[in-house]
C-alpha cells in the first residue's frame, strides 16, 4: 500500500490475462488464515471504500452482478444467473440466481439491485465510484441530486432488471464488477445509517464477525454462499497495527500467515534471497504503469521534439536495477498484462546522444532548466536523482521538487505549475483490466482539467474522439483491442509521457495456506484471493 | 486555593481554544483538498464539487471554524471524513488503551528510574554509577522506534518471552510500556540521583547517623521521601512527553491507541479526527501540568500556589 497513492488508489495486477481459473475443486474446507496489516480499516461500505486493504475485504463480504474468475481476469457472472445485451449494446437484462441470500437471511431480489446502484450514484452519499456509472441512462440528473432515482434502472419483476445505458459502452460489464456495484439490503442500510461501513451487510463468501478498531477483524464462512464449496477458510483475521517489519517477524514466528501490507523494502532483498522463503514468495505482473509527465502545455515541453529527445535520453534499465528489479521497463502506457498491449511497438530507444541531437534541432543546443516534481518517500526521490542525472547528459538542468504526495498530485492538477513529474507512489494502476481504464483521466481531455489527473495537459481531439468510438465498440473485443492498441502507440508518437516500468507484485505467505499461485497474486484481490486459498492444516 | 483553581481553569480554556484556532487554521491551510482525497482518482470535478460542499469547504475559515466551536461546545467533534463515524465514538474506543499504556509506562518509568537512581548515589563515582549513568544516557538518547523494534526482536521472537506486538493481556502490555518509560527513566534517574546526592549531604542525613539508624533505614525512611519531591510534580509534565511518544510506539507494537488513530488520520487527511486527536491530547497535557502544579504545594509546603 506504500507504494501506492495512499487513500484513493486501488487496482488490478494480474499474472495472466484471460487465463483460466485455477481452483482445486477438492480443496479442503475448513482451517483459518491471519492477515496482517498496519493501518486499521477507513470501512466495509462498497460504495465507499476505494483503497488497497478494503477492496479485497470488501469483495469478500458482498457479490455484485458481475465477478470475475479467481485468479484471472476474465469476467464471470456473479449473482446474476444469465444477462442478455440488447442489438444496439445499450440494454442490458440482467436475470438473478434462484435462493441467493444476503448475510441477514433475506433473499436477494431485483429491487435491491436498483436500490444499490441508485444508492452509490446518490450525491449525499458521496461515493468516490459514483463516475464510474455515467453511462447508465438518467444518471447526469440523478447524481446532480435531481428527478427520483436512476431512470436506466428498471425493475421488470423480483428476478429481472434491466438496465439501460445512454451510450453503447464495452466497459459496462466490468464496472458492475466493481465494488461499487455490490447489491446491498437496504433495511441493512437504513439501520445502520452512517455506520454501515463499520456494521456491513453483503451476500459475499465471508460475513463480518467481529471488529475491534485497531485491534482485528474476524470474517467467517458464509453458509449460504450462492457458490457451493467456497470459500475454503472458515474464518480470515485480520491483525491490524502491526508494522510491516513487526509483521514479518510475526510470519517468521509462524503467528501470522500473509503481510497484507507486502515484503517491507528494506528486508526485500533479504527475504527474496532467503532460500526458506523460495516456495512462499510468489511473483505476478501488475495492472501498473510508473511514467514521468511533462507538461505539454509549459514550454519549452510544448514542443514534441524535446519531449522525444527526453524520452530517449532516461536509461529506465538503470532505475528498474536501483529498485532491486522489482519492476520491468516500460515503452508505453499500457502494462503488458493488460488487453491492447502492443508487444510489437518499441519505444523511444535510450540513446543519450541522439537526444542531444534533436535537442539541437528543437532550438536548445544548450539545454535548458526545469523542474522536476516528485513524491518524497522512497525510492522515488532516488529515481528523480537518476532521471535528473540522466536528463544532465542531454543538457537539461533539472532541479528537484520533493514533496508530498498530496502537493505533488495539487501541482500536477493545475496547468502551469509542474514542468515534470515523476509519478512514483502516485502512478497509474487500473481499477479495472481495460485499456480505456488507462486512457480518461491521464492522458484524455477529461482529465486536462485543474485537480486532474492528466498531468501532462496533453488534450487530443482527434485521439478522444476515437476513444469514445472504441468505448462504443460493444461485441467485437479483439477489434476494439486493435483500435485501443493504436490509440497508445499514436499517443507515444505526440510523446506526452516517458513511460519508465512496470511494477511487479511479490506476495509472501505462509506454509499454512495454499492454492494456485494465481489466487496469492489475483488481479482484483489485493493481497490474496480471500474465498478460495485453503488452509493446509485443514482436513 | 479556590479562586486560585478557577482561573488556572479559565486560563486552561483559553490556552485549548487558543490551540483549536491555530490547529484548524494550520489545517485549513494544507494545500490537500480533502474532497479530492475522499473522492479518489477517478471521480468527476462534479463529485469533487458535490462532496465539498456536502463537507461545507466551500465555507469562508471564519464560518467552517465557528461551526466546529459550536459543535464542540455541545461535546459534537463531527464525524471522520473517511471512516463516517462519529470523531468522538473513535477517540473514545481508542482512549482507554492509550490510558492503560500511559499509566503503566509512569509506572515502569518510575520503578526503573528511582532504582536506578538510588543505587547510582549510594555508589557514587564508582563504576556501578558510571555504567548505570551511561545506560541512561542511552536510555535518553535512543530513538524509541529502534528500541521498540529491538527490544521486540529479542524478547518476543528470540526469546518469545512476550507476543509480538498486539493488545489484550498483562504481557501485551510489557514491550511497549518498557519502550515508552524508558526515556522518562533515563530522565528520573539523573534527577534521583542528584537529589539522593543532596540529601545524602545534608545535616539530617549526620544526625541520623549519630543516633546510630541502620543505612538501610537511613536511606528508606530519611533519604528517599526527601529526595522523591521534586520528581512527583516532574510526572504531570510527563503526560505531554508521553503524547508524543505514544504516536511511535503504538505504531511499532501495534497498540489499539488514539497515537495510532493519529498517524492514520493525517497520512488520510481526515481533519475532523487530527482536530479531535490534538484536542484531547492538549487537553490531557493542559490537565496534566494543572494538576503538577496544584500537587506541589502539597507535597512541599514552600511552594505556594499564587
Amino acid at each position: 500500500m506504500k507504494s501506492m497513492l495512499l487513500s484513493s488508489a486501488l487496482g488490478l495486477s494480474m499474472i495472466a490475462a484471460g487465463a483460466q481459473a485455477q481452483v482445486d475443486e477438492n480443496a479442503p474446507q475448513g482451517g483459518e488464515m491471519i492477515v496482517t496489516y498496519q493501518d486499521d480499516v477507513a470501512t466495509l461500505d462498497p460504495a465507499i471504500g476505494y483503497d488497497w486493504q478494503n477492496w479485497s475485504m470488501i469483495k469478500s463480504l458482498f457479490d455484485g452482478l458481475m465477478g470475475y474468475e479467481p485468479g484471472t481476469t476474465t469476467l464471470r457472472n456473479e449473482l446474476a444467473e444469465t444477462y442478455d445485451i440488447s442489438e444496439d449494446g445499450q440494454t442490458y437484462t440482467f436475470t438473478l440466481k434462484d435462493g441467493i441470500k444476503f448475510h441477514n437471511g433475506r433473499e436477494i431480489v431485483a429491487d435491491d439491485v436498483k436500490y444499490s446502484l441508485e444508492r452509490v450514484t446518490d450525491p449525499e452519499t458521496r461515493s468516490p465510484g459514483a463516475g464510474f456509472f455515467g453511462m447508465i441512462e438518467g444518471f447526469d440528473t440523478w447524481n446532480a441530486g435531481e428527478g427520483e432515482g436512476l431512470s436506466g434502472v428498471r425493475v421488470v419483476d423480483d428476478k429481472t432488471v434491466e438496465i439501460t445505458l445512454s451510450r453503447p459502452d464495452a466497459t459496462f460489464g466490468h464496472v458492475m464488477a466493481l465494488n461499487f456495484a455490490s447489491i446491498v439490503p437496504r433495511e441493512a442500510v437504513e439501520e445502520a445509517g452512517e455506520d454501515f461501513g463499520r456494521r456491513p451487510v453483503g451476500s459475499g463468501a465471508f460475513r463480518l464477525a467481529e471488529w475491534t478498531p485497531g485491534q482485528q477483524l474476524v470474517f467467517e464462512r458464509f453458509g449460504e454462499y450462492h457458490r457451493d464449496g467456497v470459500p475454503k477458510l472458515d474464518r480470515v483475521s485480520f491483525n491490524i497495527g502491526l508494522e510491516p517489519t513487526v509483521a514479518l517477524l510475526r510470519i517468521q514466528n509462524g503467528d501470522a500467515d500473509v503481510p497484507g501490507d507486502g515484503i517491507p523494502p528494506a528486508q526485500f532483498l533479504q527475504v527474496v534471497n532467503d532460500a526458506e522463503y523460495e516456495d512462499q514468495i510468489v511473483e505476478g505482473g501488475q495492472l501498473q504503469t510508473g511514467y514521468i509527465t511533462m507538461n505539454t502545455q509549459m514550454a519549452p515541453f510544448d514542443n514534441v521534439d524535446v519531449r522525444k529527445a527526453v524520452n530517449m535520453a532516461i536509461n529506465k534499465d538503470r532505475i528498474v536495477q536501483m529498485i532491486n528489479n522489482r519492476a520491468v521497463p516500460a515503452n508505453q502506457p499500457l502494462p503488458p498484462s493488460m488487453p491492447g498491449y502492443a508487444e510489437d511497438y518499441e519505444g523511444y530507444e535510450y540513446d543519450p546522444e541522439a537526444a542531444r541531437q534533436m535537442l539541437a534541432d528543437a532550438g536548445f543546443p544548450d539545454g535548458f532548466e526545469t523542474e522536476l516534481f516528485v513524491m518524497n518517500v522512497d525510492p522515488n526521490p532516488r529515481i528523480a536523482q537518476a532521471i535528473q542525472q540522466d536528463l544532465s547528459e542531454i543538457g537539461i538542468t533539472a532541479g528537484i521538487r520533493s514533496l508530498a504526495q498530496a502537493n505533488v498530485i495539487a501541482a500536477g492538477g493545475e496547468s502551469d505549475q509542474a514542468p515534470m513529474i515523476w509519478s512514483g507512489g502516485m502512478a497509474w494502476i487500473a481499477d479495472f483490466p481495460d485499456p480505456s481504464n488507462f486512457y480518461g483521466p491521464i492522458l484524455g481531455c477529461a482529465g486536462a482539467v485543474p485537480g486532474g489527473w492528466n498531468w501532462s495537459w496533453y488534450c487530443n481531439e482527434e485521439i478522444d474522439a476515437r476513444a469514445a468510438d472504441a468505448d462504443a465498440m460493444v461485441g467485437d473485443a479483439a477489434a476494439r483491442e486493435d483500435a485501443w492498441r493504436q490509440i497508445y502507440v499514436d499517443i507515444m508518437a505526440d510523446a506526452p509521457w516517458v513511460p519508465v516500468f512496470n511494477e511487479q507484485r511479490f506476495t509472501l505467505h505462509s506454509d499454512a495456506v495454499a492454492g494456485d499461485d494465481s489466487l496469492f497474486v489475483d488481479p482484483v484481490h489485493i493481497p490474496v484471493n480471500y474465498d478460495y486459498i485453503y488452509s493446509t492444516e485443514a482436513e | 486555593m479556590w479562586a486560585y483553581l478557577l482561573r488556572r481553569l479559565f486560563e486552561s480554556a483559553l490556552i485549548l481554544l487558543g490551540i483549536t484556532f491555530v490547529t484548524f487554521v494550520l489545517l485549513y491551510l494544507v494545500p490537500a483538498d480533502p474532497a479530492r482525497q475522499i473522492a479518489g482518482r477517478s471521480a468527476t470535478a462534479a463529485t469533487v464539487e458535490n462532496i465539498r460542499d456536502q463537507l461545507g469547504l466551500n465555507d469562508p475559515l471564519v464560518v467552517q471554524y465557528w461551526r466546529y466551536l459550536t459543535g464542540l461546545a455541545q461535546g459534537d467533534m463531527g464525524r471522520s471524513y473517511l471512516q463516517r463515524a462519529e470523531v468522538s465514538s473513535l477517540i473514545a474506543a481508542r482512549l482507554p488503551a492509550s490510558l492503560l499504556l500511559m499509566v503503566s509506562a509512569i509506572v515502569t518509568e518510575l520503578i526503573i528510574g528511582l532504582t536506578i537512581g538510588v543505587v547510582a548515589a549510594l555508589r557514587r563515582n564508582r563504576p556501578v554509577d558510571h555504567s548505570l549513568m551511561i545506560f541512561s544516557f542511552v536510555a535518553i538518547s535512543a530513538p524509541q522506534f529502534v528500541i521498540g523494534i529491538l527490544l521486540l526482536y529479542v524478547f518476543a521472537v528470540q526469546l518469545g518471552w512476550f507476543p509480538i506486538g498486539g493488545y489484550g493481556t498483562f504481557a501485551h502490555l510489557v514491550l511497549p510500556s518498557v519502550t515508552l518509560g524508558l526515556l522518562g527513566a533515563g530522565w528520573y534517574s539523573r534527577m534521583m540521583r542528584s537529589s539522593m546526592i543532596e540529601v545524602l549531604n545534608q545535616d539530617l542525613v549526620r544526625t541520623a547517623r549519630a543516633k546510630g539508624l541502620s543505612k538501610l533505614r537511613i536511606v528508606t525512611r530519611h533519604v528517599m521521601p526527601n529526595a522523591i519531591l521534586p520528581i512527583i510534580a516532574m510526572i504531570g509534565i510527563d503526560i505531554g512527553l508521553f503524547m508524543s511518544g505514544i504516536v511511535v510506539v503504538e505504531s511499532v507494537f501495534g497498540w489499539p491507541g488514539i497515537g495510532q488513530l493519529a498517524w492514520q488520520a493525517i497520512q488520510r487527511v481526515d481533519i475532523p479526527v487530527i482536530m479531535g486527536v490534538t484536542m484531547v491530547s492538549a487537553t490531557a497535557i493542559v490537565l496534566g501540568n494543572l494538576l503538577a502544579d496544584l500537587v506541589a504545594p502539597l507535597i512541599d509546603p514552600r511552594i505556594k500556589t499564587k
